[in-house]
């Protein structure tokens, strides 16, 4: 493993300094960066010191070094996971050849869209991100949500490396424009439609790092299996941060939920209006909240039927979730899969060939994965002694991707009328008010070891610190 | 006997309350020692040699557990995937009886969830150094594990024959009495020893209840004298250490126990928190709450030796903590044992409008009676009661051996040597 140079301006593991070209490119494209942080990085956060985690090096002694840093001083760098050797494609037509260590001319288009849509989102939920560190609930929670965004701000170096590296003038061009587009900007909005909607509190925050990030979690498995191994490495080392993400969001709305139950139990009753009165999220608004992110976290992984999917995987840009686990021909020649298709007024599944499923093949996975975090909410509110259950909704609810788009389909997967989805949407999706009242709620709290009154503190503190420790000191 | 050092071991687990199934760990271990279900994380004891790569990549913390186990006993991969929760760490006397009795291997002691995290960096006090593995010299053989799964019998039928509530009604508190019969069965006990309840049906996945264990509140001839019977103080737990709500399985499922009813019994367990038998032995007895049960046994015994006429016992020193005396089980009866019997030491740390007093308080208040027992290898000291209440007592007894000019470490060492100290808490 290579050892880090402190002395260069962007820390790697990657021998950047014998790469004078590559070196130059990126000592141009860092300023840059650095303009685009400070116009569209956290809000007022500039002269703060945060206690954040930073890698040093990808071994597990050297990843995860923790301290003070004001986060435009943040070091930035390029880690790769360390090479292994004689790697061979595992899947897709050119199974048991080597792995690429260059970029392939005939799959050079795809591999640079998969790796600039990659990209592009982590910037993106920068800039969703920006307010909420004004209405922090701690300094704990605050500490958490920049780590988040300086990762994020890591993951998009990561992509902008391979970008430079591989992709020559191309690439270079590309890395620019993602630090061009702007979340939810009207005339150059990011790619994803997820990555354009806003954040405006902390539990949609939550509900964001869980769910969506969560996605990120898969995508970056699927890209940790390419055969085009530069993004392998690259991607496995992005999910060890990712990691940290989804913690964010599980713990974040299991706090929420905790606390709310906590008054329910106090005050003996389950009336939105009277625990809403005590100034906590009543549990079926969390449920709201959950169907939003759920819905339209699911709608990225794409068409159920996708051409593309097909082709990614059968070139070996992309595999599917733990493709090294699962014991198939990994070519899915002649293999079918069931993917969900509106008939009439119902939902019936239709066999598809699973090349062209491979979208929907790793959103049920996602599913999966997503639905045991909402079981273990459950546990939670099952250990207050109420009797709620928060579930995920169907796949069918809510969705504007593939075939299920337009059609209304209920939580618990009914078809339903255009008239019966207007009148019972409030019931379903977080209302206007419902927004309003968790908009309320919001304000920095900003006292070490204090929490908001509509989040309990965690379980433990960072790095093996007490939760009472000052995470952020304002200066 | 100390155990062999190689046969403890620290045991690396995964709190599945914390974790949040990121899989960070497994792909950074270098040795392939995590693996998971749908369900949980684990280590898998075989394999892991401690090298600790996947702590600081944990984005959790729940990765940083250990809990010290007698190697035979580790916690499997099978067992670990179907928790919800970590167990508690074992109490000295388990560890050793855990160690010495295969038996015990099902058994766990406390039915509510796991501790709270231990302070980072904070060196953590351990009842091990204190607590004697080996029992009294007069102490009386006991019987163990005649049911459990290394058994011929898996278990042994008992019927209930009584079931009172020993705390004041109307409180949240709620303590019961419940006596066993055994029938024709034969089930010897000791007192200071204990059973495993096994509560009927099955847990979340489907697998039968593991026993639930409880300290016996009788004596050896039975709660009933020259009765095949024993009892249990137990109360019925609806909060966690934390306070927050659950309610505990087995101790709601005895406490609403009818005579007549039926139970499925393991054990008797126990080898070392043992009473002496010899004439003139001291004995000095520290709990609170539910932890009265042992101490109420071996009261009882040297009772009936008393009014025998037949045996000369030393002296009864008894500190009994509970938040008031509402809630102290078997108040009523302790307040008509004679005092030149036993010398009760009650304090209660919830009386509104009274300072709160803790058993060590009483301990240190009682100095000039407790430090000649320190010293007197006649007179033996245990322990039972909330984990909370060890570090505390054993600080007490500390001060009481130096403020009387002994050497505490040399004292401590004696009582730990010759099983005159035992702590059993939970």
């Amino acid at each position: 493993m290579s050892a880090i140079d402190y002395g260069e301006k962007i820390p790697n593991n990657v021998n950047l300094s014998e790469d004078r070209t590559l070196q130059r490119a990126l000592e141009q494209w860092q300023p840059r960066y650095l303009d685009w942080w400070d116009d569209m990085g956290p809000d007022g956060s500039r002269d703060l010191d945060v206690y954040l985690r930073t890698a040093v090096s990808v071994d597990p002694s050297g990843w995860a070094q923790f301290g003070y840093v004001k986060m435009p001083e943040y070091r930035w760098g390029i880690f790769l996971n360390p090479a292994e050797k004689d790697r061979k494609i595992h899947f897709g037509e050119h199974k048991g050849e080597d792995a690429w260590q260059d970029v392939p001319g005939e799959y050079r288009a795809n591999l640079r869209r998969i790796i600039v849509t990659q990209g592009d989102t982590e910037p993106a939920s920068v800039e969703q991100q920006r307010h909420l560190g004004r209405t922090a609930p701690s300094l704990y929670d605050l500490r958490n949500l920049f780590q988040v965004n300086v990762e994020e701000g890591r993951h998009l170096w990561a992509m902008v490396y391979l970008l430079h590296k591989y992709f020559g003038r191309d690439g270079r061009e590309e890395g620019e424009a993602l630090l061009e587009r702007r979340s939810g900007q009207q005339d150059n909005p990011r790619i994803l439609q997820a990555f354009n909607e806003e954040t405006p509190d902390w539990l949609s925050f939550f509900m964001f790092t869980y769910f969506t990030d969560r996605d990120g979690k898969f995508q970056l498995c699927a890209l940790a299996e390419s055969s085009f191994d530069p993004l392998a490495r690259t991607t496995r080392f992005m999910l060890t941060e990712e990691a940290h993400h989804m913690f964010v969001g599980e713990s974040g709305v299991s706090r929420v939920i905790q606390r709310t139950c906590q008054v329910m139990r106090e005050l003996k009753t389950d009336d939105p209006a009277l625990l809403r009165a005590a100034g906590v999220i009543d549990l079926p608004t969390i449920q709201r909240y959950l169907n939003f992110h759920f819905s339209v976290t699911i709608d990225l992984f794409g068409a159920d039927e996708s051409s593309n999917a097909a082709i990614f995987y059968n070139t070996g840009l992309k595999g599917r979730f733990e493709e090294g686990k699962r014991d198939d021909d990994h070519q899915l020649k002649g293999v079918g899969y069931k993917v969900l298709q509106p008939r009439g007024n119902r939902l019936v599944e239709a066999e598809v060939p699973m090349l062209n499923a491979l979208n929907e093949v790793l959103r049920d996975d996602y599913i999966r994965d997503s639905i045991a975090g909402v079981e273990r909410w459950n546990k939670v509110i099952e250990k207050a002694g109420i009797a709620f259950r928060l579930r995920a909704p169907h796949k069918a609810f809510h969705r504007n991707i593939g075939s299920l788009a337009g059609v209304k389909v209920s939580p618990e997967g009914q078809v339903v009328s255009e008239g019966e989805w207007a009148a019972k949407v409030d019931q379903w999706l977080p209302s206007a008010s419902d927004r309003v009242f968790v908009a309320s709620l919001m304000g920095r709290v900003a006292e070490p070891g204090k929490f908001a009154n509509w989040i309990a503190p965690p379980a433990m503190g960072i790095n093996r610190q007490p939760v009472d420790f000052r995470y952020v000191r304002f200066n | 006997m100390d155990q062999p050092a190689a046969s403890v071991i620290k045991q690396h687990l995964i709190d599945p309350e914390i974790c949040i199934r990121c899989n960070t760990c497994e792909s950074t271990c270098p040795v392939g020692a995590i693996t998971h279900d749908s369900r949980n994380y684990v280590v898998d004891p075989d394999k892991c040699k401690a090298c600790m790569a996947c702590i600081p990549p944990c984005p959790t913390g729940s990765i940083d557990n250990w809990r010290t186990m007698p190697r035979a006993r580790a916690y499997s991969v099978v067992e670990q995937l179907g928790w919800d929760a970590l167990p508690p760490e074992l109490s000295a006397r388990q560890l050793t009886e855990a160690g010495e009795a295969a038996a015990a291997a099902a058994v766990r002691q406390s039915e509510t969830s796991s501790q709270p995290a231990v302070a980072p960096g904070a060196e953590t006090f351990s009842s091990a150094a204190f607590s004697a593995v080996v029992p009294p010299w007069s102490a009386a053989h006991p019987f163990t594990s005649l049911y459990g799964p290394k058994a011929a019998e898996a278990s042994v039928t008992a019927t209930v024959a009584g079931n009172v509530r020993v705390t004041e009604a109307g409180k949240d508190y709620d303590t019961h009495h419940i006596v066993l019969d055994f029938g024709t069965m034969p089930f010897p006990v000791l007192e200071g020893q204990s059973i495993g309840i096994i509560p009927p049906g099955t847990d979340d996945s489907g697998r039968p209840h593991h026993p639930r264990q409880y300290s016996l509140a009788s004596p050896r001839n039975g709660e009933r004298p020259g009765y095949n019977n024993v009892s249990l103080t137990v109360k019925r737990v609806l909060e966690d250490h934390q306070g927050s709500p659950v309610r505990g399985l087995a101790s709601n499922y005895l406490c609403d126990l009818e005579v007549g009813d039926k139970v499925q019994v393991v054990g008797p367990f126990g080898t070392t928190f043992l009473m002496p038998n010899h004439p003139k032995s001291h004995i000095v007895m520290i709990c609170t709450g539910t932890g009265s049960a042992p101490m109420r046994a071996m009261t009882e015994w040297r009772r009936r030796l008393r009014h025998s006429g037949k045996f000369e016992g030393g002296k009864l020193l008894l500190f009994f903590g509970a938040r008031s005396k509402e809630e102290l089980p078997y108040f009523g009866p302790l307040q008509s044992l004679p005092k030149d019997f036993i010398d009760i030491n009650l304090a209660f740390s919830r009386i509104p409008g009274a300072p709160r007093r803790y058993v060590q308080d009483l301990i240190r208040t009682r100095a000039a009676d407790v430090a000649p027992l320190l010293a007197d290898p006649n007179a033996y000291f245990y322990v039972c009661g909330l984990k909370a209440m060890e570090e505390g007592v054993l600080l007490a007894l500390r001060d009481v051996a130096e403020g009387a000019g002994l050497n505490w470490d040399a004292v401590a060492k004696a009582l730990k040597r010759d099983g005159r100290l035992h702590l059993e808490t939970y």
